[in-house]
C-alpha cells in the first residue's frame, strides 16, 4: 500500500476494482466501513461479479475481467478531455512536462524497438527523454511540446473513447461514465479517492501495466500522497509483503535491490547502473545511496570476511543467467518438467494447489527425485503421488519421487515480525507450544546450513567459500532467535559510525536507528535496508502497541512499525501544494513550518529542504517526480495498452482488430508446449475467474472444522441467464472445463453475474472459487487451479489465474 | 441460585423478582454493514462449544443451510432486483430476536424451561425442557430447534453468560465491520437514528429500524435499507406475532387446557394400568421428526433459493 489500512478512513471515495476487499479482508475493511460512516465516503465497486464489497457499495458496475485497462485507459482520456485533473499537483509533482526522445512511437499496438521472433522489446533506448547539454531531462513547462509526456500520454489515450471502453469491457456505457463523473470529482485540491485491489489486478498477463494505469489515475487526479488516497495493494498473505521486502525472488536481494546479471561481473558498474544520479536538478534521486545499503547488507552476510579489497565479496554473489524475473516458479516447474531439477524444497507452499494447471505441475514433480515439504499441514502437495480418486487420478506406481515431510510452526507457535500490507513490521509473540515434532522453519533451515557446512568442510567442493564465509553469529547456532535476526535485519555499527560533522553517531556494536546511517566503507552492517530503524538502540520499535491518534488522522505511529523509517504515507510531501501547505483543511499530513517539514506523518523527504529549493515529492525517482511515461521500466511499453488475456472470449483485440501480433500481450513468455495448451472460445466460450471466499484462507483453513462447516463444499458461481440455457438449478452438479482439465463442483446460480455485451457479442462469466482439495475436512474437491493457464504477466510472472476460458455442462 | 433478575418463566404463576435496576440491553445489526461473512457464525460456535455437522452446498451462500441444534445464528442471503433494476445483496444475520412479549415463553408448557431476563434476555434453560417443540410453535421467527442428541430446544441465549460479568456477545466482539453492536436497547436506538439518517442521504429512503411492536418490540434490533419491506430480507416477518393459538392456550383456555391435561393424565394411568405401556406409532414418529427437521418454507421467489434437506 502507498497508504495504509487506517488511512482509509479519510477517503471521500473508496474504489474497489481488481479486488473484494470486504470478502478477502474483512477485517481490514473495517475502515471501509467507518469511512462510510463517519467521513461521508462513497463505496464504487467494479468487478465481473457483484461481490461481498457490492453488497455494501453505493455503486456497482460489472466488467469483463481482464479488461480493465480498458477502463482505467477510458477513464484517463475522460479526466484530460474533461480538464478534471488536479492541475498544479500534475504540473509540479508528475513528468508530463519531460520531453520523451525523438524515436518513440506507438503503431498498431506496438511500441518502437519490438522484436517479434523473441516476443520482447529487444531495443528500449527510445523509451527515454530527451537530455540537454547539461546531462538533465529536457522540460516543456508549458506542455505544449507534441513529444512532452502529457501530449504523448493524451494522444495515447484519446483511442479510448467511452464507446471503445465499454464495447471491450462489456460494462454499460451509462454505468461507466457515472463512475468516471464520480471519481473526476476528486481532482479537487482537498478531496481524495484510495484505490483498493489485489490479485484481481496481478494475476493477469497484462497485471503490473493495470496497476500502473490505476496509478496514473490518481495522478491525474492529485491522490499520490494524500491521506485518504493511494493504489493500494491489499495482500493476500499476512506475511507476503514480508517476502518481497526481504527479496524472496530469485532476482531480488533484501530491500528490493536487485541481483546481478550475468554480464555484470564489475562490482562498481554494477553499483553504478543502480545508484541512479538525479535527471533534474536539485533532486534527491534517493537510490544513490545503492552502494551504502548493498555494502551494508554484504557486512552483514560476511563480516570482516567482505572488504573493500574484495570488493565486499561480490563475487559470492549468485550471478543471473535469465533475463527478467529470473528463476520465477512458472520457469522453475517447467524445468522441473523437463528433468533439469533435481530436488525441490517446498517450504510454506503447495504448488499444486496455488499454481496453474495443476495436471501439468503434478506431472513435473513427478520428475524430481526428492521433494522436500516444510508445511504445518499435510498439504496436498506433500501427497501429490497419492491416487485421489477423480481429484487426483494419478498413477501411483509410477511416481518414484521421494517425500520427506518435515513439520514446520505456524505463526502463531513462533515469535517474530509479520510485515502487513500496510508495511507495518508487527511483533508477535508465541500464542501456543507447536504439537508433535514440529520445529520452526529458522531452526530446520540453519540445522540443514550447518551440515552443509560442516561436509564443505571436510570434504572441499566447487567454490565452497559463499557458503563457508557466511557470517553466523546466533548464540544457539542451530537455532537462531527471531531477535538476533530482527536486529540483524536492523543493521548495528561494525565500527564507531560517524556523521558529516565527525561526531559519533553510532558506537561500534550499536543498533543504528535508520538507513540514513548506512555507509558503504564496511562501518556498517543492516540485513535489510529498508528495516533499518526497526530494532534500534531504544529497542524493538515492532512491538510498541501505542495506538494514539495525536492528529486525528489515522496515522497511529506509535503503533509498531512501518518501512521506511515509521513513514505511514508513501511520497507524503506531495500532500502540500508547492509551497509547502496542505492541500485541503481535512487533508493535512505534513507541511513545512518555516524550518523544517512535519506533522502527522514521517516525512518522506528531505526534512530540512526548503519548498523554495525545489525539491520534489517522489525522492526514489531520479527524475524526482512520479512518471506517467514509464521509461524502460515495463515490458510492454512506457505506456499501458490493453490487450486481451491470452484466452480471450472474443479472439479479437478491439484496439487493433488487424494486427493478429497483439491480440495478447506481445511480451508475455509463453513457454514451449504451453501454446497448445491454449483454448479457444468456439470450444470453451465462458469467461471464468478465479477468487477466494471470505469463509476460508487459501488451502488452509479447509482443515479447520468451524471452517469446513460454513463452507463445506467446493462451487461455482453461474448466471441465472446462462444457467436457464443450460438448464442448470441451482445445487445441481456441474463439469467445468479448460482445455488442460476439469473440475466437477455444485452451481450457485446467481443474479450477481451477468452477460455483458462485448464486441458484438454475449460474453458470460464464470466464477470459480479456489479453496478445495483432496485433504482437509471439507468435503473433498478438485483443485481450481486445474483450469488455468500456465502463463504469467509479461514483467512478474504472475500466473494469469483471473481470466481464461471454460466451457460448462450438467454433470 | 436465585438470580433476582428473571422477569418471566414459562408455566410459572409466582409474581417475578423486581428489586433489581436492571437497564434493558440490545444487540443492533445493521444489515447495510454486514458483509456476510460468517465470523459471527464461528464465534457464536467458539464460545458456545458448538459443532455442528460439515454439510452440503445447496447452491447457495447460506452454510449451514438452516439454523439447527448446533447453529444458533447464520447469515442469509437474498438476491434482491430493486425497481430501477439495480441488483442487491442483501444479507441479514438470523437468530434469536429476544422478545420483548416472547411467544417461545408464552407457549412452553414446562415451569422454567424458558425465562426472561430483567435485561431483556430470552433463555432457554435445558434442564426444564421437556422437548416438546411449542417453544417453535410460538416463535414468530422460527428460531429454536431440537436437538436430534438430546431432544432439547436450543437457540441463541445472547450470550446471557457474557452479558452477565459485563462482556458483549460474541458475535458481536468479532464482528470485523461493526455491523453488531451491543449496549442499552436506548443507547442502540440513537445509534441505529444516525446509520438511518446516512441511509437516507444515500437513498435508501426507507432506511429504518426494525423493532417489531407485534412482539412487544425485541432485544435483538435490525437497521434495514428497506424497513417498509422486512420480508425482502429472507422472509423477516413484516408484522410479527405470537399466534392466536398460543394466546389461546395461555389465556382463556389454559385452565380448561389443565384440566384436560390432568383428565389426559389420569386417563393415561388408567389405560397403563388396564392396558399396558403405549407403543409410539410411526404418524407419532414422524410429527416428532418435523419439529427436529424444522426446514423454513420459502416463496416461489426465484431470488430466494429453496431447499429441502430431506430431498438429498
Amino acid at each position: 500500500m502507498t497508504n495504509t489500512w487506517t488511512d482509509i478512513r479519510n477517503a471521500n471515495l473508496i474504489l474497489v476494482m481488481g479486488g473484494n476487499a470486504a470478502e478477502a479482508h474483512p477485517c481490514g475493511f473495517k475502515w471501509v466501513t467507518e469511512a462510510k460512516a463517519h467521513n461521508k465516503a462513497r463505496l464504487i465497486v467494479v468487478d465481473p461479479r457483484y461481490t461481498r464489497t457490492a453488497s455494501v457499495s453505493d455503486y456497482y458496475a460489472p466488467i469483463r475481467t481482464g479488461s480493465d485497462i480498458a477502463f482505467l485507459g477510458g477513464l484517463i482520456n475522460y479526466l484530460i478531455a474533461n480538464d478534471k485533473i488536479q492541475h498544479e499537483y500534475v504540473r509540479n509533482y508528475t513528468d508530463v512536462s519531460f520531453i520523451v526522445n525523438e524515436g518513440f512511437t506507438f503503431e498498431d499496438g506496438l511500441f518502437s524497438g519490438y522484436n517479434a521472433e523473441k516476443r520482447t522489446y529487444s531495443d528500449k533506448s527510445t523509451w527515454s527523454y530527451e537530455k540537454g547539454a547539461d546531462g538533465f531531462a529536457k522540460v516543456d513547462p508549458t506542455l505544449e511540446h507534441p513529444r512532452c509526456v502529457f501530449q504523448l500520454m493524451k494522444k495515447h489515450y484519446s483511442r479510448y473513447t467511452p464507446e471503445v471502453a465499454s464495447n471491450i469491457c462489456g460494462m454499460p456505457q451509462d454505468r461507466m461514465l457515472k463512475i468516471w463523473e464520480e471519481i473526476a470529482e476528486t481532482s479537487q485540491p482537498g478531496k481524495t479517492m484510495t484505490i483498493l485491489y489485489a490479485l484481481g489486478w496481478t494475476q493477469h498477463s497484462i497485471g503490473a501495466q493495470i496497476i500502473r494505469t490505476a496509478a496514473m489515475v490518481q495522478l491525474l487526479l492529485g491522490n499520490i500522497g494524500l491521506p485518504g488516497g493511494g493504489v493500494n495493494a491489499l495482500r493476500g498473505h499476512s506475511n507476503i509483503q514480508g517476502l518481497t521486502d526481504l527479496g524472496l525472488l530469485s532476482n531480488l536481494l533484501p530491500g528490493y535491490m536487485t541481483l546481478a546479471g550475468d554480464a555484470e561481473q564489475d562490482f562498481n558498474a554494477y553499483i553504478a547502473k543502480r545508484a541512479l544520479k538525479p535527471l533534474r536538478p536539485g533532486q534527491m534521486s534517493y537510490w544513490q545511496n545503492y552502494g551504502k545499503f548493498h555494502v551494508s547488507l554484504m557486512k552483514a552476510w560476511y563480516a570482516d570476511v567482505a572488504t573493500a579489497e574484495n570488493n565486499w565479496c561480490y563475487d559470492y554473489l549468485p550471478k543471473l543467467d535469465v533475463p527478467g524475473a529470473g528463476y520465477d516458479v512458472l520457469k522453475m516447474f517447467d524445468m522441473m518438467s523437463r528433468g533439469e531439477v533435481r530436488g525441490y524444497f517446498c517450504q510454506g507452499f503447495n504448488p499444486i494447489a496455488s499454481l496453474p494447471d495443476k495436471n501439468r505441475v503434478v506431472a513435473a514433480m513427478a520428475k524430481l527425485k526428492w521433494l522436500v515439504i516444510m508445511d504445518p499441514l499435510a498439504t496436498e502437495t506433500s501427497e501429490f503421488w497419492r491416487n485421489a480418486g477423480e481429484f487426483n487420478n494419478v498413477d501411483t506406481a509410477s511416481i518414484q519421487t521421494e517425500v520427506f515431510r518435515l513439520p514446520t510452526t505456524c505463526f502463531a507457535e513462533e515469535d517474530g515480525s509479520l510485515v502487513n500490507s500496510s508495511r507495518w513490521l508487527q511483533w508477535h509473540w508465541k500464542g501456543a507450544e507447536a504439537p508433535g515434532e514440529a520445529r520452526t522453519d529458522v531452526a530446520i533451515m540453519s540445522e540443514l546450513f550447518l551440515m552443509l557446512r560442516e561436509r564443505y568442510r571436510n570434504e572441499g567442493g566447487v567454490y565452497p567459500d559463499p557458503i563457508l564465509s557466511l557470517n553466523w553469529p546466533y548464540k544457539i547456532a542451530h537455532e537462531p532467535s527471531p531477535e538476533e535476526l530482527a536486529k540483524e535485519f536492523n543493521g548495528y555499527a561494525v565500527k564507531d559510525v560517524t556523521d558529516a560533522t565527525g561526531a559519533v553517531v553510532a558506537k561500534a556494536g550499536q543498533q543504528l536507528s535508520g538507513f540514513a546511517q548506512l555507509k558503504d566503507d564496511g562501518s556498517t552492517a543492516s540485513g535489510c535496508w529498508i528495516f533499518c530503524g526497526s530494532w534500534t538502540e531504544q529497542g524493538n520499535q515492532m512491538a510498541r502497541r501505542d495506538n494514539s491518534d495525536p492528529y486525528g488522522v489515522g496515522q497511529n505511529l506509535g503503533w509498531a512499525w512501518a518501512w521506511p523509517m515509521n513513514r505511514r504515507i508513501l511520497y507524503n510531501r506531495a500532500s502540500a501544494d508547492p509551497s509547502g501547505k496542505p492541500w485541503g483543511p481535512d487533508k493535512k499530513l505534513v507541511w513545512w513550518n518555516g524550518k523544517n517539514w512535519g506533522g502527522a506523518d514521517v516525512p518522506d523527504f528531505k526534512p530540512d529542504s526548503a519548498p523554495e529549493a525545489g525539491m520534489n515529492p517522489f525522492i526514489m525517482n531520479p527524475e524526482g517526480v512520479a512518471r506517467f511515461f514509464a521509461v524502460d521500466k515495463m515490458a510492454e511499453g512506457p505506456f499501458p495498452e490493453h490487450y486481451e488475456p491470452f484466452e480471450t472470449p472474443i479472439g479479437v483485440n478491439p484496439m487493433h482488430p488487424k494486427n493478429d501480433k497483439v491480440i495478447s500481450s506481445p511480451v508475455a513468455r509463453v513457454l514451449p508446449t504451453v501454446w497448445e495448451s491454449f483454448g479457444k472460445a468456439d470450444k470453451f466460450p465462458y469467461a471464468a475467474t478465479t477468487y477466494r471466499l471470505t469463509e476460508h484462507f487459501h488451502f488452509w483453513t479447509k482443515h479447520c472444522r468451524l471452517n469446513a462447516i460454513i463452507q463445506p463444499e467446493q462451487f461455482v458461481e453461474i448466471g441465472e441467464v446462462l444457467a436457464q440455457e443450460k438448464g442448470i438449478a441451482a445445487g445441481d452438479k456441474v463439469r467445468v472445463s479448460s482445455k488442460r482439465g476439469y473440475i466437477v463442483a455444485v452451481a450457485v446460480v446467481t443474479k450477481r453475474i451477468k452477460p455483458l455485451q462485448v464486441n458484438g457479442q454475449t460474453v458470460h462469466q464464470i466464477g470459480i472459487p479456489l479453496h478445495w482439495g483432496f485433504s482437509g475436512l471439507t468435503r473433498h474437491g478438485y483443485l481450481t487451479n486445474t483450469l488455468v493457464p500456465f502463463v504469467g504477466d509479461g514483467n512478474t510472472q504472475t500466473p494469469e489465474s483471473k481470466s481464461f476460458l471454460v466451457n460448462v455442462e450438467k454433470a | 441460585m436465585a438470580t433476582q433478575d428473571i422477569i418471566a418463566r414459562s408455566a410459572t404463576t409466582t409474581s417475578a423478582s423486581s428489586i433489581r435496576q436492571v437497564e434493558e440491553v440490545a444487540k443492533l445489526i445493521d444489515v447495510s454493514k454486514c458483509i456476510g461473512c460468517k465470523a459471527c457464525q464461528v464465534a457464536c460456535s467458539e464460545w458456545n462449544d458448538l459443532r455442528d455437522d460439515v454439510g452440503q452446498n445447496h447452491g447457495t451462500y447460506d452454510n449451514p443451510a438452516d439454523l439447527t441444534a448446533d447453529s444458533w445464528t447464520l447469515m442469509r442471503f437474498t438476491e434482491h432486483e430493486n425497481a430501477v433494476g439495480d441488483l442487491e445483496w442483501l444479507i441479514r444475520k438470523d437468530g434469536c430476536m429476544h422478545c420483548a412479549e416472547p411467544g417461545c415463553l408464552k407457549a412452553c408448557p414446562s415451569p422454567g424451561a424458558i425465562v426472561q431476563h430483567a435485561n431483556g434476555i430470552v433463555d432457554f434453560n435445558q434442564d426444564h425442557c421437556i422437548g416438546c417443540g411449542y417453544c417453535i410453535t410460538g416463535c414468530p421467527f422460527n428460531i429454536p430447534r431440537i436437538s436430534q442428541k438430546d431432544s432439547k430446544a436450543y437457540k441463541c441465549t445472547l450470550c446471557s453468560d457474557r452479558v452477565s460479568v459485563g462482556l458483549e456477545p460474541a458475535c458481536v466482539k468479532t464482528c470485523p465491520t461493526g455491523a453488531i453492536t451491543f449496549g442499552t436497547k436506548e443507547d442502540m436506538k440513537h445509534h441505529a437514528e444516525e446509520r438511518i439518517v446516512d441511509l437516507k442521504s444515500r437513498g435508501y429512503e426507507n432506511a429504518g429500524l426494525y423493532d417489531p411492536a407485534g412482539v412487544g418490540g425485541t432485544h435483538v434490533m435490525y437497521v434495514l435499507h428497506h424497513a417498509d419491506k422486512p420480508a425482502l430480507y429472507n422472509d423477516l416477518p413484516n408484522d410479527p406475532a405470537v399466534s392466536p393459538m398460543v394466546s389461546l392456550w395461555k389465556g382463556i383456555t389454559k385452565p380448561l387446557s389443565l384440566m384436560a391435561m390432568g383428565a389426559a393424565v389420569l386417563a393415561g394411568f388408567f389405560h397403563y394400568v388396564r392396558v399396558g405401556p403405549n407403543r409410539a406409532d410411526e404418524e407419532d414418529e414422524a410429527h416428532h421428526e418435523a419439529a427436529v427437521e424444522q426446514v423454513k418454507k420459502k416463496s416461489n421467489d426465484a431470488s430466494v433459493k429453496t431447499f429441502d434437506p430431506n430431498q438429498r
